[in-house]
C-alpha cells in the first residue's frame, strides 16, 4: 500500500532485467492499514473499491483466456490480510466463473505483529466463504528450511522468499497434460483445484518440496526418484516440513482396518490423512519414476478412491538447476495443528477483551469475531475428523 | 508562549527548522499553573492554533499524527499542552496524537507540579492516544552514564564523538554545555527512531499507526515506556553478533529506560522493537527467543511482540533498537504522583491560584485524582494476574 514499498518491489523488478510489473499495473496509498484488519476491509476496501476493480478488469481483458486468479497475500498485517478478503470477495462477485486460489503466508508463531492471530482468523473465515482454494506457506516451516537446508547464517526475507518463490515455480512451472503427449497443460491453476479440492468444506492446501539445498551442494549430490519419492511419501504421512527430521515411525494404519490410530482423544496426530495429492516430477527420466507408494488407500479418506485423489504431473525439463526435483501439493491434515494453535490464541485474547476496541472503532463487531471463530472451528472438525 | 523563551529559540542552531509563521507568543507565561494555561490561554489562543494548525494540516498529502511535546510539571505545557489534545481530537478525530511528556522528577523545583501533573494527567487518559512518559532523571542518569564511559578512558577504545545518543554537532568540543541539550538530545533521538520506518525504507517496515494498533490492548491503557539503545558506539568497525545481542539486552535493563521503571520485573501487555540499520530477520528473532523468558507476559498475550526493520542506521551508529512497552512499571510513576498530590491536596496549599481562573472548581481536582486512581486500579488487576498460571478458556464446540 504504501508508496515507498510498492517503489521498492518495482525497481527491485524491473533492476532483475527478466521481468517488470507493466507501468500502471500497481496501486498505492500514501497510509497503510496500521495492522488493523478492519482499516483494511471496512475502510481502504470500499473506498477504493473502484480503483481496483478497474485495475484489475484492465489486465483481465488483455488475457486470451483466463485460468483464474492467483492472489499472494500475507494474513498478520492490515493490508494484506483486510483488503486481500475484501478483493477476493469483490473477485467473487465479479467474476463468479473463474477461479481463485489465495497464496497466503502463515505468520511466524512469535514476533511479527501483536494482534496477528485476529488478523488471521478473520482473515481465513472470510477466505473460506469466497476463494476456491488457500496455499498455505508458514514462515515458520521457511525459515527452519533456511536454516536447516540452507545453510544460510543471517536469513533474510530474500532469502524466505527465495525458497517460496521455487516452491511456487515448481508447482507452476509448465508440465505436459498426458502421458507422452507433448502438449503443455493449458491451464494448471484448474487442473490444481480439480485434483485437490473435491469438497468444499476442505480447503487448505500445502506443498512440500524435495530436494532443498544450497547451490554449493547441488554439484555434489546426485538423485534418484526413487530416494526422492520415499522421503517425500513420508514426509506427507509423518507430516513434515521439510526434508531433515523426517519421523520414519510414523506407518501408514493397515489398509482394511477402521482408522484407530487416526483420531485419538487429545488430538495427538501422528499420521497425516490425505483428502487428495498431486505430486509434479521435473527433471530427467521422471517417466520412469515409480509412485505407487503414493496409491496406498491407507493413506486416504475413505470416502474418495485413491485413483481420484492422486495424480500426477511430470516432465523431463529440470527446474532451477536441480537435476531431479519433486513437489507436493497435498489437501490434508497438514495444517490443522497450526490452525487449532492459532484459533486458540485468538481467542483467548478475545475472551480477554484485548485490542477489541480497535476493530470496532472501523465497524467490525463481536459478532463478526464470533462468526469467524465458529466457522473456523467446523474447519478444524472436519478436517480432524478425516 | 513566553516571547522570551521563542525568541531565544529563533536565534539559536534550530532556527530554520521552525517555521516564523506558525508561532504564537505571549508576554507572560501561565505561572507554573495549570489553570491558566488550561483555561485562559486555552481559549484566548484557540482561534489562533486552529487556523495554524488547519494550515499544516492542508499541506500534508496524508496526515497521519500529530506529536505532542510537553512537560507535565510546569504551566503552559502542561496546561496549554493537553487543551491541544482536546482540539485535535475534535478537529481531526481520525488523525492519531502522540504525546511525549516528562513528568516531574523526584526533586523538582516546581512546587505546585503536583497538581499540574494530575490534571493533565486526567487530559492525556482521555484524550491521548499514545503517551510516551519520560522523566528528567532517568534522562539525566543516561547521561551521566555515558560520560563516565566518555572520560574514563578505562575500555581503551575511542568512543565516535558523533555516535553519542545525546551529542549534536557540536557536543564534544563544548563541554560547558547545559545538560538540558544533552537530555533534549535524548528525546530527540527517541521520536527519530520512532518514525524512521515510516521516512526510510526496510524490510519489515512499520507506521505510525501500526504502534497504537499493536500496543494498545484497551483504551485506557496507553503509556508505553521506552528505551533507547546503544547509547554509544565504538570505534570498532566490524561489530562481532555478540555486540549485537547486548543491544537486546541492554534496551531491557533499567538503566536504558526513559522513566524511572524496570520493566523487567513487571508485567508486560505488550512490547515492540524497532530496530534500524543492518540487522535481518533472524537476529532479531534469536534474541527475542533469548530474552523472552526472562520477561513475563501478560497471559493473553504470551507472545506479544511487534517487530520492524528499517535499513538506514541513525547516523553514527551501525544499527540501533528502539524499545517501546506497555509494562505496568509505570504504575508506581502513577503512584508517586498521586502520592505528591495528597500531601499537597490534604492541606489545600496553593489551591486558592487554581480555583481563581474561571472554570476551575474543586470538582477538578477530585475528578483529575479518581481518574488516576482508576488507572493505577487496573494495572493492579492485572499485576494481580501475574504469577497465575496460564488459563486457556474452553472454546466453541462444534457438534458433529
Amino acid at each position: 500500500m504504501e508508496p515507498k514499498v510498492i517503489n521498492q518491489t518495482l525497481s527491485k523488478a524491473a533492476q532483475s532485467g527478466r521481468w517488470k510489473y507493466g507501468q500502471h499495473a500497481c496501486f498505492c496509498q500514501k497510509q497503510g492499514s496500521g495492522n488493523n484488519w478492519a482499516y483494511g476491509y471496512s475502510v481502504h476496501g470500499p473506498r477504493h473499491e473502484e480503483s481496483i476493480m478497474n485495475l484489475i478488469q484492465k489486465q483481465v481483458e488483455k488475457c486470451d483466456s483466463l485460468s483464474g486468479f492467483f492472489i499472494i497475500m500475507s494474513m498478520a498485517g492490515g493490508t494484506g490480510s483486510g483488503l486481500g478478503a475484501f478483493v477476493t470477495q469483490n473477485l467473487q462477485d465479479q467474476y463468479p466463473n473463474s477461479l481463485k486460489m489465495n497464496q497466503i503466508i502463515w505468520p511466524y508463531g512469535t514476533g511479527e505483529v501483536i494482534v496477528q492471530n485476529y488478523n488471521s482468523i478473520l482473515t481465513l473465515s472470510h477466505l473460506y466463504r469466497s476463494s476456491d482454494a488457500l496455499l498455505v506457506h508458514e514462515n515458520d516451516a521457511i525459515h527452519k528450511i533456511c536454516v536447516k537446508r540452507m545453510n544460510i547464517k543471517q536469513i533474510s526475507f530474500s532469502n524466505i522468499n527465495q525458497v517460496l518463490a521455487h516452491q511456487l515455480g515448481s508447482i507452476f512451472q509448465p508440465t505436459y497434460s498426458a502421458e507422452g503427449s507433448f502438449h503443455c497443460r493449458r491451464n494448471p491453476l484448474g487442473d490444481l483445484m480439480e485434483d485437490l479440492v473435491p469438497h468444499p468444506e476442505f480447503k487448505m492446501l500445502g506443498v512440500r518440496n524435495i530436494p532443498q539445498m544450497s547451490e554449493n551442494s547441488l554439484a555434489y549430490s546426485t538423485f534418484t526418484w526413487a530416494g526422492l519419492l520415499k522421503h517425500l511419501r513420508q514426509m506427507l504421512i509423518s507430516n513434515a516440513k521439510m526434508e531433515e527430521g523426517i519421523n520414519w515411525q510414523v506407518r501408514p494404519p493397515l489398509s482394511g482396518l477402521p482408522a484407530l490410530g487416526k483420531m485419538s482423544f487429545n488430538k495427538e496426530l501422528h499420521f497425516n490423512t490425505s483428502i487428495a495429492n498431486l505430486v509434479i516430477l521435473r527433471g530427467k527420466d521422471a517417466q520412469s519414476a515409480d509412485l505407487a507408494g503414493f496409491k496406498d488407500p491407507a493413506l486416504y479418506t475413505s470416502w474418495l478412491e485413491p485413483d481420484n485423489a492422486f495424480n500426477v504431473w511430470k516432465t523431463q525439463r529440470a527446474f532451477n538447476k536441480y537435476e531431479k526435483s519433486a513437489a507436493l501439493v497435498s489437501n490434508s491434515q497438514f495444517l490443522v495443528k497450526p490452525l487449532d494453535v492459532i484459533v486458540g490464541k485468538a481467542w483467548n485474547m478475545f475472551a480477554s477483551k484485548a485490542y477489541i476496541h480497535q476493530y470496532t472503532k472501523f465497524g467490525i463487531e463481536e459478532e463478526d469475531f464470533l462468526d469467524s471463530f465458529t466457522l473456523l472451528e467446523q474447519v478444524i472438525t472436519s478436517y480432524y475428523n478425516l | 508562549m513566553e516571547e522570551g523563551v521563542v525568541n531565544e529559540i529563533l536565534q539559536g542552531p534550530l532556527r530554520d527548522v521552525f517555521d516564523s509563521k506558525q508561532l504564537i507568543t505571549d508576554v507572560s507565561g501561565s505561572g507554573n499553573n495549570w489553570a491558566v494555561g488550561h483555561n485562559v490561554f486555552g481559549s484566548l489562543y484557540q482561534e489562533q492554533i486552529l487556523e495554524k494548525l488547519r494550515k499544516s494540516a492542508e499541506q500534508c498529502d496524508c496526515l497521519q499524527c500529530f506529536f505532542i511535546i510537553h512537560s507535565m510539571g510546569g504551566g503552559t505545557g502542561s496546561g496549554l499542552g493537553t487543551f491541544l489534545l482536546k482540539v485535535l481530537k475534535d478537529e481531526f478525530p481520525e488523525v492519531y496524537r502522540f504525546v511525549t511528556s516528562v513528568y516531574p522528577s523526584g526533586e523538582d523545583d516546581v512546587i505546585t507540579s503536583p497538581y499540574n501533573s494530575i490534571l493533565a494527567m486526567k487530559e492525556l487518559n482521555e484524550h491521548a492516544d499514545c503517551v510516551l512518559p519520560i522523566d528528567n532523571q532517568s534522562l539525566f542518569d543516561i547521561i551521566s552514564k555515558i560520560d563516565v564511559i566518555v572520560n574514563s578512558g578505562k575500555l581503551g577504545k575511542t568512543v565516535k564523538p558523533k555516535s553519542l545518543v545525546t551529542s549534536s554537532a557540536r557536543a564534544l568540543k563544548n563541554r560547558q554545555e547545559k545538560p538540558f541539550d544533552a537530555m533534549n538530545n535524548i528525546v530527540a533521538n527517541l521520536l527519530l527512531n520512532l518514525t524512521s520506518s515510516a521516512r526510510f525504507e526496510g524490510s519489515l517496515n512499520m507506521d505510525l499507526n501500526e504502534i497504537s494498533m499493536n500496543l494498545v490492548p484497551f483504551p485506557q491503557l496507553h503509556y508505553l515506556v521506552s528505551s533507547l539503545t546503544p547509547l554509544y558506539t565504538l570505534a570498532d568497525v566490524n561489530i562481532p553478533p555478540r555486540r549485537l545481542d547486548q543491544m537486546f539486552s541492554d534496551a531491557f535493563s533499567k538503566d536504558h529506560q526513559l522513566i524511572q521503571a524496570d520493566p523487567k520485573h513487571s508485567l508486560y501487555l505488550a512490547c515492540a522493537l524497532m530496530v534500524r540499520g543492518n540487522v535481518q530477520i533472524s537476529d532479531l528473532r534469536r534474541n527475542i527467543e533469548r530474552l523472552k523468558p526472562s520477561l513475563q507476559f501478560v497471559s493473553w498475550n504470551q507472545e506479544g511482540w511487534k517487530t520492524s526493520l528499517c535499513s538506514v542506521p541513525p547516523v553514527g551508529h551501525s544499527h540501533s533498537l528502539l524499545a517501546l512497552a506497555n509494562n505496568t512499571c509505570v504504575k508506581p510513576t502513577f503512584v508517586e504522583l498521586r502520592e505528591r498530590f495528597m500531601r499537597l491536596y490534604k492541606k489545600k496549599a496553593h489551591l486558592h491560584h487554581y480555583l481563581q481562573v474561571e472554570g476551575m472548581e474543586e470538582s477538578s481536582f477530585t475528578e483529575a485524582v479518581s481518574s488516576l486512581s482508576a488507572l493505577i486500579q487496573e494495572y493492579n488487576q492485572l499485576d494481580a494476574t501475574k504469577s497465575m498460571p496460564v488459563q486457556d478458556f474452553p472454546r466453541l464446540s462444534i457438534a458433529m
